[in-house]
């Protein structure tokens, strides 16, 4: 009988590769713990990815948020609006009534009916192509012969969306980690979120702050002819909007302007935190070229006159224009603290997001918590090896030793794939290393079980080892398989923690049944070799 | 050096003597669990139910019941107070009405509240999580528990016969319930890492199961002319040290991780321990006996003699 167990010189050899590969991979991540001048002397030329730390162990914050599609449209039939002044103001101009809103549409009433056909020609030509689908953003359509109705297409909002979300991601990753140096997770998921993981931050309120502001800067001009009874009971004069204006110094807690915007934050090149003349912090600005051309022309036309700087909606200040601003840099003041005048300038320079992102699950995990979890996780699974390895040796003697070198190598081949992968080690992950500590140890239980019983039955030596391993392989391989099932599934339904114990559950399958099947073998067939024992001791 | 051999050799249990009795017990403590958990219900944790969890450590030992009133004392809603490792406290708060504006609000009344009576106390984690979410992660924490149910038995179903495959159906069915049941009674927090210790309940009890399947199929091979029962018997005691031997290092290392390891997985090892005594007990006393009443006999295997089975085959 020479089957199972003829392991021909190029089988060992490619199974100690493999063993030390494995090994050598893990030990970058094992380095992790000592103090970094003592890294430096692993060589360069050997592997250097490690394992990450999941938030739950490295200490940080993870913060989802949904993108207000509400807003989002909202913000788009605004656009189209101006879109519609603009294209019916172009030579030849065609006349049109008030734009109103309603339903998520857009009416505008041509004075002329001999220019409908035009209107609709120009609005038409406006809107733009959904990807390839042949469909446009926007249908044109006439309704009361004189009316045209914009109704966004769904396709069109598919596609506004999708845009907005990359945009949106953009800008959360210029405003949180400009330099793209910080180990920061920026991704959208399931189309309409976005999910924020920053490992190492004790304290995510500003995180917050940066990533919660719009920061749709709009500069309009106050209306001074407003009534101001008519404004505090929320009626806008044609024309006109009425905004909140918590920091007003007349005391009103609205304010009455103009809708169309004259500059907006589009154009600003830089924004930065400073001082105005009362040393109160307020936000410096410059704006580019263009942006530069139009607030000197309109401070040219209002001198005297206040106009309103907006934020989200919300009127910041409204500061009487004195001379007229020709070199395209401000001053926006308002109620600001230090931090929040530097966060708004960072929100600024970094462009506004295009709809409002709502948090709708943040963890904050502190550093200390992190730690103790990772010095408990890797003290209990120091004891559980050990503890387990004491416990095979004194049940199987030599087989338990072949047993407990497979525990040690299935270890370090874990963390060694784990590291090549750069997986996520997380909490529950420590809890899946161990369970595959268990299942490890499961299929050498079965195949030294399954040896004792046959050796009981009469079987000689070499014959009861192989008949061992060829029985018990056919539980482990099954029993394996469930756990490839359960794993798979937690780690696609799973999320974060859940999906990181998945990981580890998936890669020990694969690892315990190489190195408690076929390394065991190797080293029991190597010794039989060597050593032509004429009893087994199991 | 002696060998230590936790079962004799040879041992000849009559474990399916006891087969009726078990049953009927397994039938009361499952109705129990079901009917405990869904009238008792669970104790969802803010992954579940939405709303705010706070952990915060004490450098000394505090009076939970003053935590209690002065948590109350800020009329947040119906507050929860728990201890948290040694010297700490899980504070849990519901979804405020206001969305998420006001949920961080609350939170940080909290915060203040602690910062202002212990000063030393420091906050260790903030969990804040909206109803959308929870409700997503509690349906997904749902189907996965189900498909690995479901996939796990139709797996066995294919590997062996049908009637094997509603074993592992009804033990695993078994097997979660009364992990829930033992969740509700507890009062122990249901979160994220649950979900993660009932899976491994389940592919830790079928992988218990599996190995006596393989015996039993094997043995149905070998004994042609043996009645069901005896060949039952004789292949868990077969398997009998070996489900000893790895229950026992399962439980080990699960010890281990329940008196040192991290705080925050304390009630997923506190699960699994227990599902290693849940899976253990429901392999030999669900999963066989159904064989019985859904009327293996030998013969079922013969028809799939000469091919028809597909055999793992070790290279």
């Amino acid at each position: 009988m020479h089957g199972m167990l003829d392991f021909p010189r190029w089988k060992v050899f490619w199974i100690w590769a493999l063993v030390a590969v494995g090994v050598l991979f893990s030990i970058p991540s094992l380095l992790q713990v000592l103090p970094q001048q003592e890294r430096q002397y692993w060589p360069s030329f050997l592997p250097h990815s490690t394992i990450n730390l999941g938030l739950d162990l490295a200490g940080g914050s993870h913060l989802l948020y949904q993108a207000d599609v509400n807003d989002l449209t909202a913000k788009r039939i605004q656009g189209m609006e101006d879109t519609v002044a603009t294209e019916m103001a172009k030579d030849p101009a065609i006349q049109i009534g008030d734009i109103s809103t309603n339903g998520g549409r857009l009416t505008f009433t041509v004075t002329d009916p001999h220019q409908v056909d035009a209107a609709v020609e120009r609005m038409r030509s406006a809107t733009q192509p959904v990807g390839l689908s042949g469909n446009r953003d926007w249908d044109v359509g006439v309704v009361n012969t004189n009316q045209v109705v914009l109704t966004p297409t769904p396709g069109g909002t598919q596609q506004a969306l999708k845009d907005a979300m990359s945009v949106a991601r953009d800008v959360v990753s210029r405003r949180i980690d400009p330099g793209g140096t910080k180990e920061i997770t920026i991704q959208t998921e399931g189309g309409d979120r976005i999910l924020v993981e920053v490992p190492g931050v004790e304290n995510p309120e500003e995180l917050k702050a940066l990533i919660g502001q719009t920061a749709r800067l709009e500069f309009k001009m106050v209306d001074l002819n407003a009534d101001p009874a008519q404004v505090a009971q929320g009626h806008a004069p044609p024309g006109d909007e009425i905004l909140p204006y918590p920091g007003n110094p007349q005391g009103a807690p609205t304010i009455a302007v103009k809708r169309r915007v004259l500059v907006s934050g589009d154009e600003l090149t830089k924004a930065t935190q400073g001082f105005d003349q009362n040393g109160r912090p307020s936000i410096d600005f410059t704006f580019n070229t263009s942006g530069a051309k139009k607030f000197a022309h309109v401070t040219q036309d209002n001198v005297g006159k206040p106009f309103a700087i907006i934020l989200d909606n919300k009127v910041l200040s409204a500061p009487n224009i004195e001379s007229p601003i020709l070199g395209g840099s401000g001053e926006i003041t308002g109620n600001f603290t230090v931090q929040s005048a530097h966060d708004l300038a960072i929100s600024l320079s970094s462009g506004k997001l295009p709809m409002k992102l709502v948090p709708i699950e943040e963890r904050s995990i502190g550093p200390e918590l992190g730690k103790d979890s990772i010095h408990k996780g890797a003290i209990a699974s120091g004891i559980a090896i050990l503890c387990v390895i004491i416990f095979m040796l004194v049940t199987y003697g030599r087989f338990g030793v072949y047993a407990t070198i497979a525990l040690i190598v299935n270890a370090f081949l874990i963390l060694g794939i784990m590291a090549v992968f750069n997986a996520t080690l997380t909490l529950p992950g420590i809890a899946g290393f161990i369970l595959t500590i268990g299942a490890a140890v499961d299929a050498n239980v079965l195949i030294n079980e399954r040896i004792r019983e046959e050796q009981r039955r009469g079987r000689k030596l070499i014959d009861a080892v192989e008949t061992g391993y060829h029985e018990a392989f056919r539980a482990i391989f099954d029993a394996n398989i469930t756990h490839v099932i359960s794993a798979a599934i937690m780690g696609y339904f799973g999320t974060g923690p859940v999906r990181g114990f998945a990981i580890v559950l998936l890669i020990g399958v694969v690892t315990s049944v190489f190195t408690a099947v076929y390394f065991t073998r190797m080293l029991v067939a190597l010794w039989i070799r060597h050593k032509r024992p004429r009893a087994l001791y199991i | 050096m002696k060998l230590l051999k936790l079962v004799p050799e040879n041992t000849n249990i009559d474990f399916m003597r006891w087969r009726n009795i078990a049953l009927i017990l397994s039938i009361i403590a499952t109705s129990a669990s079901i009917f405990y958990t869904v009238y008792q219900g669970l104790n969802l944790g803010v992954d579940f139910v939405g709303g705010q969890m706070i952990r915060v450590s004490f450098s000394q030992p505090v009076d939970s019941g003053q935590l209690r009133s002065r948590v109350d004392g800020l009329h947040l809603g119906e507050a929860g107070v728990q201890p948290f490792g040694s010297q700490g406290y899980e504070i849990r708060l519901p979804k405020p009405p206001g969305g998420v504006a006001a949920a961080n609000a609350a939170t940080e009344r909290v915060e203040q509240m602690i910062t202002a009576n212990y000063p030393k106390a420091k906050i260790e984690s903030v969990d804040s999580v909206s109803g959308k979410v929870s409700e997503e992660l509690a349906e997904d924490g749902a189907k996965a528990i189900l498909l690995a149910m479901l996939g796990i038995a139709i797996y066995i179903w294919f590997r062996f016969e049908w009637q094997f495959g509603v074993g592992a159906l009804l033990t695993v069915a078994h097997d979660v319930s009364m992990t829930l049941g033992f969740f509700a009674f507890t009062r122990m927090q249901v979160d994220l890492n649950v979900v993660a210790a009932i899976l491994t309940i389940v592919s830790y009890s079928l992988n218990d199961t599996v190995v006596i399947y393989d015996r039993i199929r094997e043995n149905l091979r070998k004994y042609r002319k043996m009645s069901i029962l005896p060949l039952l018997n004789l292949s868990l005691n077969e398997t009998l040290a070996r489900t000893v031997v790895t229950s026992l290092t399962v439980l080990i290392a699960l010890g281990v991780l329940m008196l040192v390891g991290p705080r925050v997985i304390f009630g997923l090892a506190v699960a699994i321990f227990l599902g290693v005594f849940i899976g253990t007990y429901s392999s030999i006393y669900i999963s066989t006996p159904v064989l019985v009443w859904l009327g293996v006999t030998p013969q079922s295997f013969v028809k799939n003699q000469g091919g028809g089975e597909s055999e793992a085959q070790p290279a």
